[in-house]
């Protein structure tokens, strides 16, 4: 640093040099430009409004608030108000038609099933998965079986209800049997039930067991599964000669099936769910690739 | 770099620029090439082109609401958009070739700032008079009569900044309709600010800015000037010819020793950017010529030969230095490097063309959902689901089929329908430039590899036909 003593002043310029020096080039000692120092001291003028208006000190068990209230929750509660705001007259329009009416109004019916594929990720992968696809135990939304029905009006009341939901009536209700488990079928009549299960799926050939098995499934299971074995959606009874299993279609599985007896159980909606997000995903659920048309399910359901 | 000693201020203050009317051979080519330049840029809005009812029916229209450029017969959609890079490579190239050939003749003829300055400078004259009576009111004090005609001088440039800025959105929506919208305040925000931001700019650079534009502010003379090299035409001074400089009088009586320069300052009174090109090439310099009409104009009063000052390349001038003859400008143009541009502008041109005409106008893409990847269906039928986009880039609707090409026993049907309208094609009606999207479910035989490849096709079924089709993969458990 250049003192009183060595004090080196550039001939060109008049102004006094810092004293250090590369390569042949020296540093001059010139003030900062006016305009960069107003502009510094307007930066510090900033960061203590700043300050002074927003959140901005952590303390040890809070924080300045500032004096405008603003916090960073504060703004997105406003905004998810506006958006609640946005979408409310769409809520109350679907909440207002009748499911069956859907159909016929296109553009509620697609804002409905955008607005059911969102409700559905929040409420329902847990059990059904992400893609719908379900799991064992779990039905698979895409597919074309249905054990309550697939139409519209039928799945909002599957969503509505539940199904076998504990302490409530109008849930979807059925019970099997614990064959085995009960005694109500010897270790031997379960073995030749299940073999005749497993010829009616077309998945065995005929047997001498499955023969035995035919009588004892026309005493025992007819009542629910239909004579044919073709299922009973007043019932949810499955049909037990289609390629889809809910638990599996494998002699040990379906053994354990008749022995044990199935409960599947998924909660009721409308005590946690409005009208309208119930409705919409039904609309959803339909249109994974499975739904039925009312009419269609009108006939379905009559037959035993 | 060190500031002048005594001097306070970082810049040098702007010496004013009043540049002399002149007439000649390249005062009139520009004004031909501003005539013609603006007759287009006014002009082509205004041309109708008859699309049907569904397009737009102007024939040049960048639609960008719609994402959609029209050109005349041409329309380009976004995907499409390596068009507008091609044209872009063109351009380029036509610039090395232009520059390579004829130096910076964009600069001087064809630049915006350069025409409007000239504009401006015209309006100029025709208010304040010509160089002498220019500069000596912006020295006279201020005045009812200064002010009147600085004010007259203003309004009126800024009405032709209005009317060569404004013009600009034509291009960007239907121009009868925005014309009367515009005049009656119904037009959108952005045109209004669109117009203020060009009149504006236009007003500010063509009327104050002017020559510390071309110097200070563009890059474009650096890279134009980067292009040049020895065998490109720039104006040139032949300095052999004209030192030593000299008046009439005093060259008679010395014919040896003084050049054909009278020294009489004309080339740099009449120059737009108040350089002097006695002082050889220079970045300030943007080729207009005008120094050229004025020094033969000199020349052939003192009846001395032309082409003291002259479209010359380098290479010459050092030939001529050295007693060569002046080459025919032609022979300037035509040279290998010339050539090559020519030739790499043209093919990149004929492959557009050529791509331009092969171009399909029905188009189908396809993804596949992949939660879940397939479904078994109750009669063991594996399903698949699709969202196929069919694009349609004709400006009327068209009745497609979607099909399946290579998955035997595979029916089709939308989410709009059941497996029980299942059939082996689709049909649809994608209106007129636009895209539909099919979600299309594939149902096929659980048999077969796991993962097939197949792939959709589209064929329009209207008497122009036409088609396209997709790879997809078809996945079974």
């Amino acid at each position: 640093m250049a003192d009183g003593q060595d004090k080196k002043i550039d001939a060109a310029t008049g102004t006094e040099l810092k004293g250090h020096e590369w390569d042949g080039i020296a540093e001059l000692d010139t003030p900062l430009p006016r305009w960069w120092l107003w502009t510094f001291y307007a930066t510090i003028l900033f960061a203590i409004g700043y300050v002074i208006a927003y959140p901005a000190i952590p303390m040890l068990h809070d924080y300045t608030r500032g004096a405008l209230g603003w916090s960073s929750r504060g703004a997105l509660d406003r905004e998810l108000a506006d958006r609640e705001a946005q979408v409310a007259p769409l809520r109350r329009a679907i909440a207002a038609t009748a499911i069956t009416d859907l159909p016929a109004r296109p553009q509620l019916m697609q804002a409905a099933v955008e607005g059911g594929r969102a409700a559905f990720k929040v409420h329902c992968v847990q059990c059904h998965g992400s893609g719908a696809a379900g799991a064992k135990g779990y039905p698979n939304l895409n597919d074309d079986d249905w054990l309550w029905g697939g139409d519209l009006a039928t799945i909002e009341q599957t969503i509505t209800d539940g199904v076998r939901n504990p302490n409530h009536d109008a849930t979807r209700m059925s019970i099997m049997p614990a064959f085995g488990r009960d005694q109500l079928l010897t270790a031997a009549q379960v073995n030749d039930v299940v073999a005749h299960v497993r010829v009616i799926s077309r998945q065995d050939k005929a047997s001498a067991a499955a023969q035995r098995g035919a009588t004892l499934f026309a005493d025992n299971c007819a009542v629910c599964h239909g004579p044919a074995g073709k299922g009973n959606r007043a019932l949810g009874a499955p049909n037990l000669t289609d390629g889809i299993w809910l638990y599996g279609g494998d002699a040990q599985t379906i053994h354990e099936t008749v022995w044990n007896s199935r409960q599947g159980v998924m909660p009721r909606w409308d005590d946690k769910l409005d009208k309208a997000t119930i409705r919409m995903l039904a609309a959803y659920v339909h249109s994974l690739g499975g739904g039925e048309a009312a009419v269609a399910e009108a006939g379905n359901g009559a037959q035993p | 770099m060190l500031m002048p000693a005594g001097s306070g201020d970082l810049y040098e203050k702007r010496k004013g620029v009043y540049p002399k009317a002149i007439d000649g051979f390249y005062r009139r080519l520009k004004w031909a090439i501003m005539a013609v330049t603006l007759a287009i840029y006014w002009g082509t809005p205004w041309i109708r082109w008859d699309r049907g009812p569904y397009a737009p029916d102007q024939a040049v229209l960048v639609d960008l609401a719609h994402r959609r450029f029209y050109m005349f017969a041409i329309e380009i959609w976004p995907h499409e958009f390596y068009y507008v890079a091609g044209l872009l490579i063109m351009a380029g190239i036509g610039l090395f070739l232009v520059t390579s050939a004829v130096g910076r003749a964009w600069c001087g003829y064809a630049c915006p700032q350069t025409v409007w300055t000239d504009l401006f400078q015209h309006v100029e004259r025709f208010i304040d008079g010509d160089r002498n009576a220019q500069i000596k009111l912006a020295k006279a004090p201020w005045s009812v009569a200064k002010l009147t005609r600085r004010l007259a001088k203003w309004s009126l440039w800024l009405a032709i900044a209005f009317a060569t800025g404004g013009a600009w959105i034509f291009y960007f929506a239907d121009a009868p309709t925005l014309q009367s919208a515009f005049w009656t305040g119904h037009a959108a925000p952005v045109a209004y600010a669109t117009v203020a931001v060009l009149t504006a700019t236009t007003f500010l650079l063509g009327g104050f800015l002017r020559e510390q534009v071309c110097i200070y502010m563009c890059p474009w003379p650096r890279i134009q000037t980067a292009m040049l090299d020895e065998k490109s035409l720039v104006v040139t001074y032949k300095d052999w010819r004209g030192e030593q400089r000299g008046s009439v009088k005093k060259a008679q009586a010395n014919p040896d020793l003084f050049g054909d320069c009278i020294d009489c300052n004309q080339c740099v009174a009449v120059c737009p950017t108040g350089i002097d090109i006695r002082e050889g090439p220079q970045v300030g310099c943007i080729t207009c010529a005008l120094c050229i009409d004025a020094c033969d104009r000199v020349m052939e009063q003192v009846g001395r030969p032309r082409g003291l000052i002259d479209y010359c390349t380098q290479e010459d001038a050092e030939a001529e230095k050295q007693g060569a003859a002046p080459r025919p400008v032609l022979k300037t143009l035509l040279r290998p490097r010339t050539l090559a541009y020519a030739a790499v502008w043209t093919s990149i041109g004929a492959a557009m063309l050529f791509a331009l005409g092969a171009r399909t106008r029905i188009d189908i893409a396809a993804q596949q959902d992949r939660n879940p990847i397939f479904v078994r269906l109750s009669d063991g039928a594996i399903r698949n689901a699709y969202m196929v986009k069919v694009r349609n880039m004709e400006a009327r609707p068209r009745p497609v089929t979607v099909g399946v090409e290579g998955l035997p026993g595979a029916m089709l049907w939308t989410d709009a329908g059941t497996r029980e309208q299942a059939a082996p094609t689709v049909t649809a009606t994608v209106p007129a430039d636009s895209v539909a999207k099919l979600r299309l479910f594939i149902a096929a035989p659980a048999q077969g590899s796991a993962r097939q490849d197949f792939a959709f096709t589209v064929r329009a079924t209207d008497r122009e036909g036409g088609g396209d089709h997709e790879p997809a993969r078809f996945e079974r458990p």
